[in-house]
């Protein structure tokens, strides 16, 4: 009687842990994940990379039961599943650690592992046997935790081990692990990695969501490459490269032709020397970056997201404070704890168009023409101690008309603006302004098409103009398309520049991926 | 705003008019069961109300009066809440504003009542504002929620005022803890000694000044919070604090002058029952007024537009409560306050109740017109 089942699966392989079968997902007019098949084999660390909205975490979503495919299926150990809510997918086997952890920061470990489990209205009973069996587990993967140390009171190391050890007390065969490293410090990634090693030898199978190639290569057996919500590669990690990732990450994309006269580039107008920004952790973000920005010139910042571009272009602006270093604009030097913020910024001739346009370009509520004075409030132009909300509504008609925003309304209410017109809007109030340096995060960030070469073209028109800017963007066609100079960073520091015309995606990736290509550091500091 | 808030959009009339009416049909409504329950006629009670409030000049007086200080603490809490501030200390505030507007007459003596008017009112602010900015700061600097601070403000007040009352301001000789009379050249003209040296006559009531004072500081709040530099700030704050620092706004000065405005529009409570009313420092004279000065705000959508209305609403609850317990054997003040709570749970915690159900029955009628290009 028993050999027949066991002869049945003696003559099928053995099953996947996990097969997702064509899954499709759009969110609106975004393609999120484009008939993806992936297979991750048991026992297995599997890597998954991909730029910023390549489709990675809506995939993961999607296997955790955040989601619903549009279309596609998932199997589990072979069995095709309907994961509709997280609780199938825990049920199937599946466990999830999130980038922001989901724990409750008032309670114990040993609370937290226990949350949802109570099995009554008395603790006692079950504290007792869950601490029995978390300590089994603890030994069994060497996941060292304090179970009756409050949560808050523990390193963020210690927590996400905390998040681990839920995952596997509630079962989890399959273990997704979304940017684990992101928020760690460089030991404790260590330890995660001999974690995640010990899991791999007891059978577990994991999925890694990493934007980091290094640690691709340091811990997982197979890697998947997402590009636009598509599979593009899939590799042996121990038969490829950081190069060979990084060119699949990257790809060939339609290459934007723009008219960009050559650059005549004058004085420097912003000049950086040894910029450090340490967060609250004690990391250091942004170290030590120096480079200088020259009138007419466009300097494009090249990086996987994370990399410290964000937090050179805020301490520039005067949203971050800067730990060490200083810059000089129009003249006057800007020392580390100086209290330089965002009106400071503005009166050295510093506009900025941040990368979170929702979270800080604009008041989503004020009708459109009160944010297009945003920022420049203080201008005596705008009216005494009343401000003249007629002549701002004439001038933003004016910028309207000049920025293509549509709907041309100047009272309507800016959160019924679409992104792109939003984006145009904020762009019009920062060039209006005629500044000297121009901060730039992701201009083209869920613009559509038309307005990207526009915005574009507004840009090289203020370079033109013999002003400076300085570019961030996640997307390297951008970078390459609108920079007359680029500088890559990784890990926090500037690894690199290449005048443009030397750039390819190629030259460029690599330097990204931390992958030291040659001796980078004589440009840098020219 | 709530997750449908984006999407589902009511035009301006149902949400300014059409809701606030519904509430407070509501309100009535279940008072009327209320009083049906006890075996009285809600139709007449009702009527008892409308006319002990506005049957009378008396009446209409005694509304509007309340109305005055409502209008005060209406606007203190409006004005907080376009900061992002939920300020609950309204009635501490009033209470402080109007010690300070009692030592002021008290140190005054025989001042004519327009030259020391200035004075009152300024100190009645300051007083009122230091009562706001302490919990202002502590929010800006220390992290500590104003909801939180400002409600122990409350009680801090009370406690301090009968401190005072019973050992400092006291009338030596007298069991009560009042202080003496202030001079009656600093009494604020009355609306019937104002009208009728107009050649008006009307009826005799509390009514005083103070409601022109009243109306001043709504044209100044709207003037403040719409108009100025300092107001756009504010309203940033309130709605995006990451756009304010992005904007070169520093939120916690923006969080600490708010909370100081608050307290001291709260404050003028003070003028309007110390040198317009009562003409002494006496104990509890905000009478709860602080607290529904929150509904007030709530149903007047934070707009001086707004709340002039609903203050004279609440005043004349009020009053035609007041009315209503006297008239009515069975119906006693406790039952009023009852009434009274109703309309305010409908009117201020329950304002969006009717939200979900007016959207769906505009969206079935097409209504709510697309945003025209």
């Amino acid at each position: 009687m028993t050999t027949l089942p066991l002869a049945a699966a003696q003559a099928s392989p053995a099953p996947f842990a996990v097969e997702l079968v064509d899954i499709d997902k759009r969110f609106g007019p975004v393609h999120a994940n484009r008939a993806v098949t992936l297979r991750f084999a048991p026992g297995t660390i599997h890597g998954l990379v991909g730029e910023n909205g390549a489709g990675k975490s809506t995939l993961m979503s999607i296997l955790y039961g955040f989601y619903q495919a549009d279309s596609g299926e998932i199997r589990v150990r072979g069995e095709p599943a309907r994961i509709s809510t997280p609780q199938d997918a825990i049920r199937l086997g599946i466990g999830m650690v999130h980038q922001h952890f989901m724990l409750v920061e008032t309670f114990t470990v040993l609370e937290n592992l226990l949350l949802g489990h109570e099995e009554g209205p008395l603790l006692g009973a079950a504290k007792a046997r869950a601490r029995g069996e978390v300590e089994a587990l603890e030994k069994a993967f060497g996941l060292e935790v304090p179970l009756d140390a409050v949560v808050s009171d523990l390193p963020v190391g210690v927590q996400q081990r905390v998040e681990i050890l839920k995952a596997l007390y509630r079962g989890a065969d399959v273990l997704i692990l979304d940017e684990p490293t992101a928020v760690l410090s460089p030991p404790e990634v260590e330890q995660l990695f001999r974690i995640l090693d010990r899991l791999r030898a007891e059978g577990r199978t994991i999925l890694l969501i990493t934007h980091k190639l290094k640690e691709i290569m340091a811990v997982t057996d197979r890697v998947s490459v997402l590009r636009q919500g598509a599979v593009v590669a899939e590799f042996d990690t121990a038969q490829t490269s950081q190069q060979a990732i990084a060119d699949a990450m990257v790809g060939k994309k339609a290459v934007l032709t723009l008219d960009k006269a050559p650059a005549t580039p004058g004085a420097p107008l912003l000049s950086v020397q040894g910029l450090t920004v340490v967060d609250g952790r004690g990391v250091e973000t942004l170290s030590d970056a120096t480079f200088q920005v020259r009138a007419g010139e466009v300097v494009g910042i090249a990086g996987v997201a994370g990399n410290g571009q964000s937090e050179l272009l805020q301490a520039l602006a005067g949203m971050l404070p800067f730990n060490a270093g200083r810059f000089t604009l129009a003249g006057t030097e800007v020392a580390a704890g100086s209290g330089y913020d965002a009106a400071k910024a503005r009166a050295l001739g510093v506009a900025h168009v941040p990368e979170d346009r929702l979270r800080l370009a604009v008041v989503k509520a004020f009708p459109a023409y009160q944010n297009a004075v945003l920022g420049w409030q203080g201008d005596k132009a705008l009216g005494g101690w009343k401000l003249d909300w007629r002549k701002v509504m004439l001038k933003t008609a004016e910028l309207m008309e000049r920025f293509d925003v549509r709907p041309r309304a100047p009272s309507l209410r800016t959160s019924l603006f679409s992104g792109g017109n939003q984006q145009k809007l904020v762009m019009a109030r920062e060039i209006d302004r005629n500044p000297d340096v121009l901060l730039v995060g992701q201009p083209t960030r869920g613009v559509d098409i038309g307005a990207i070469a526009f915005i574009h073209r507004q840009l090289l028109a203020l370079r033109d103009a013999g002003k400076a800017i300085l570019l961030v963007s996640a997307e390297l066609d951008e970078i390459m398309a609108l920079s007359d100079r680029i500088l890559v960073m990784c890990g926090g520091r500037i690894v690199g520049e290449l005048p443009a015309a030397e750039a390819t995606e190629q030259r460029i990736g690599s330097m990204m991926a931390g992958i030291a290509e040659e001796p980078a550091g004589e440009g840098i500091r020219a | 705003m709530t997750a449908r808030g984006a999407d589902g959009r009511l035009p301006w009339w149902a949400t300014a008019i059409l809701m606030p009416v519904l509430n407070v049909a509501v309100a009535l409504a279940l008072s009327a069961l209320v009083i049906l329950l006890i075996g009285e006629d809600p139709v007449g009670a009702l009527g008892t109300m409308v006319v002990g409030a506005f049957g009378s000049g008396t009446g209409i007086g005694y509304t509007l009066y309340y109305a005055t200080s409502l209008i005060f603490t209406g606007l203190a809490v409006a004005i907080a809440f376009h900061g992002g501030l939920f300020n609950i200390g309204a009635e501490g505030q009033a209470y402080i504003g109007g010690l300070g507007v009692g030592l002021a007459c008290l140190a005054l003596g025989g001042w004519p009542w327009w030259l020391a008017l200035p004075v009152t009112v300024l100190a009645a602010m300051a007083f009122g504002g230091f009562w706001g900015l302490v919990p202002g700061w502590l929010q800006a600097y220390r992290g500590s929620h104003v909801v939180i601070t400002t409600i122990m403000f409350n009680f801090i007040a009370s406690a301090l005022m009968v401190y005072l009352l019973v050992n400092w301001l006291i009338r030596p000789g007298q069991m009560s803890p009042e202080s003496r009379e202030i001079d009656p050249s600093l009494f604020l003209p009355k609306a019937d000694e104002m009208l009728g040296a107009l050649g008006l006559e009307v009826a005799n009531s509390p009514l005083n000044l103070s409601f022109l004072l009243a109306l001043l500081a709504c044209v100044a709040v709207w003037l403040y919070v719409w108009h100025t530099r300092p107001g756009f700030a504010l309203r940033t704050v309130g709605a995006n604090e990451d756009a304010a620092r992005y904007a070169g706004i520093d939120p916690k000065h923006v969080i600490i002058i708010t909370m100081a405005l608050s307290g001291g529009l709260a404050g003028l409570l003070g003028v309007n029952e110390i040198q317009g009313v009562q003409h002494r420092l006496l104990l509890n004279f905000p009478a709860g007024l602080g607290f529904t000065g929150i509904a007030v705000a709530l149903m007047g959508r934070g707009h001086p537009a707004g709340i002039v209305p609903a203050a004279i609403l609440f005043g004349a609850l009020y009053q035609g409560g007041a009315e209503l317990a006297f008239e009515y054997q069975t119906i006693s003040p406790e039952l009023v306050i009852v009434i009274q709570g109703v309309v305010i749970l409908f009117a201020g915690a329950l304002e969006h109740l009717f939200r979900p159900a007016l959207l769906a029955l505009f969206a079935r009628r097409g209504k709510t017109k697309p945003v025209e290009a």
